[in-house]
């Protein structure tokens, strides 16, 4: 099952999200990013379906991509939660998106922000979120050890737990995950923590 | 039967459309606007009819980005051309939605210009009233190109050109001093061309230029009193450098 996780710290967010694409019991591969840098200071961390996951967050990517070249600047990290909220809710009555989200941004005035919004169109600010299964270890995990203002290197010990919580007490656990980050310079890919890789066969 | 042909986009008996060529007048009162393309960026200059002193200049710009890597300046009627920059705009966007990929500038120009040929053969709509010029980098070839579409929906490609207010000085300025530059130098070529039908100045043009690396980015206002400096500085050592050989002969 898929896991996505997220908290805010004193001046970024991270987000860390599992990276196995499965199709019933077949793992197609384990290293699918879902974590999209939306624009240069926001990340979309989505679970869920993953044709509804691609469609519905590229689709915000290039809404994003034009509002600012309408308007000259970027959208806040509020305005784009709640656009994507906005769409969830249109489409939930008709032909619903399974897709669960977790927006995290920096913005110049406000700082960074973490946005909890599943696919039902729930919309809540959050200081830590999860999703999926994993949710049950990553959540009790980040309310033990969580404090506000954390810097990276604690934000980033606190994800490494709640990681290996999920890895040993989750009955079919994604070996793979991967980490990115939100700061006053930009969003960006952090780690990959990995603890299955993709061998190539060697030839008999 | 005849008369009804100046109203709306019908042909005339000599087969024209005045609308269209009525939408061509109204560019040729428009702002003077000039791309020239170097081997390394593109540039755009438009003429800044002069800024009411109570207006915020930011608002009013006349060189617009439609993606990361494609910019476009028009002359005409304003209020059209927010309307086809807008279109286009939304286009660039759904082209990276759909294929993965941004436009080329080819791309984009066909399609404006597609737009714009739409509104003269639709029933109750008059054509757009506005020239463009089309600046930007191929996103694989690395090419730069620059284009230009009318009110009747034609397009071509342009090593150099101009349009609105007394585009035909500033053509044959080019025509005659176009040659492949680069960097500062395709810049200079561009506001020289400007300064033919404009006063000079930074107040009175604004220009813009397309780079690989930087995208599109507005040059300020001392930059451009820098290099209008400097331009006229190297007008008056020509004429001095004419003026001198003469004066041996003289005696």
């Amino acid at each position: 099952m898929e896991c996505v996780f997220g908290l805010v710290g004193n001046d970024f967010a991270v987000v860390a999200a599992d990276t196995s694409a499965v199709h019933s019991i077949l793992v197609h591969k384990s290293n699918e990013d879902k974590i999209m840098i939306l624009d240069s200071h926001k990340l979309i961390a989505a679970s869920g379906e993953s044709g509804d996951r691609v469609q519905f967050t590229e689709y915000i990517q290039k809404n994003v991509a034009l509002y600012q070249f309408r308007n000259g600047i970027p959208l806040t990290t509020a305005a784009a939660a709640n656009f994507t909220r906005g769409e969830l809710a249109t489409a939930l009555r008709k032909n619903p998106y399974f897709v669960n989200i977790l927006l995290a941004g920096y913005d110049k005035e406000t700082g960074p922000s973490l946005y909890y919004i599943d696919y039902i169109a729930t919309l809540h600010k959050v200081d830590k979120g999860a999703f999926g299964y994993g949710s049950y270890f990553s959540l009790a995990m980040m309310d033990r050890h969580y404090h506000s203002g954390m810097t990276v290197e604690e934000a980033i010990d606190l994800v490494d737990k709640c990681i290996m919580e999920i890895r040993s007490r989750l009955v079919v656990a994604p070996p793979n995950f991967v980490i990115k980050i939100v700061d006053k310079d930009g969003a960006r890919e952090y780690a990959w923590r990995e603890s299955v890789k993709d061998a190539t066969v060697a030839s008999a | 039967m005849a008369r009804y042909d100046r109203a709306i986009t019908v042909f005339s008996p000599d087969g024209h459309l005045f609308q269209v060529e009525y939408a061509l007048e109204a560019v040729r009162k428009g702002n003077a606007a000039v791309g020239v393309r170097g081997t390394d960026n593109v540039v755009l200059g438009v003429e800044k009819k002069s800024a009411a002193k109570l207006q915020d200049s930011r608002s009013a710009r006349k060189i617009v980005s439609l993606d990361d890597h494609v910019a476009l300046a028009c002359a005409g009627l304003k209020a059209d051309a927010r309307v086809l920059i807008n279109r286009a705009r939304i286009e660039c966007q759904s082209h990276r939605l759909t294929v993965e990929d941004p436009v080329t500038v080819e791309y984009i120009t066909r399609y404006i210009a597609g737009l714009q040929q739409k509104y003269t053969q639709s029933g109750g709509v008059r054509p757009f009233g506005l020239s463009t010029l089309i600046v930007g980098f191929d996103p694989y070839s690395g090419v730069p190109s620059l284009y230009q579409t009318d009110p009747s929906g034609t397009f071509s490609a342009w090593k150099a050109h101009a349009t609105g207010r007394n585009s035909n000085s500033m053509r044959e300025f080019l025509e005659k001093n176009y040659k492949e530059t680069s960097g500062q130098e395709t810049v200079k070529l561009a506001i020289r061309a400007l300064l033919e039908v404009v006063e000079s100045g930074g107040k009175t043009i604004e220009v813009a230029v397309m780079t690989k690396e930087h995208g599109l980015r507005q040059l300020e206002e001392a930059e451009i009193d820098a290099i209008v400096a400097e331009i006229e500085a190297e007008k008056v050592a020509a004429e001095v450098a004419k003026k001198a050989p003469a004066a041996p002969k003289e005696t």
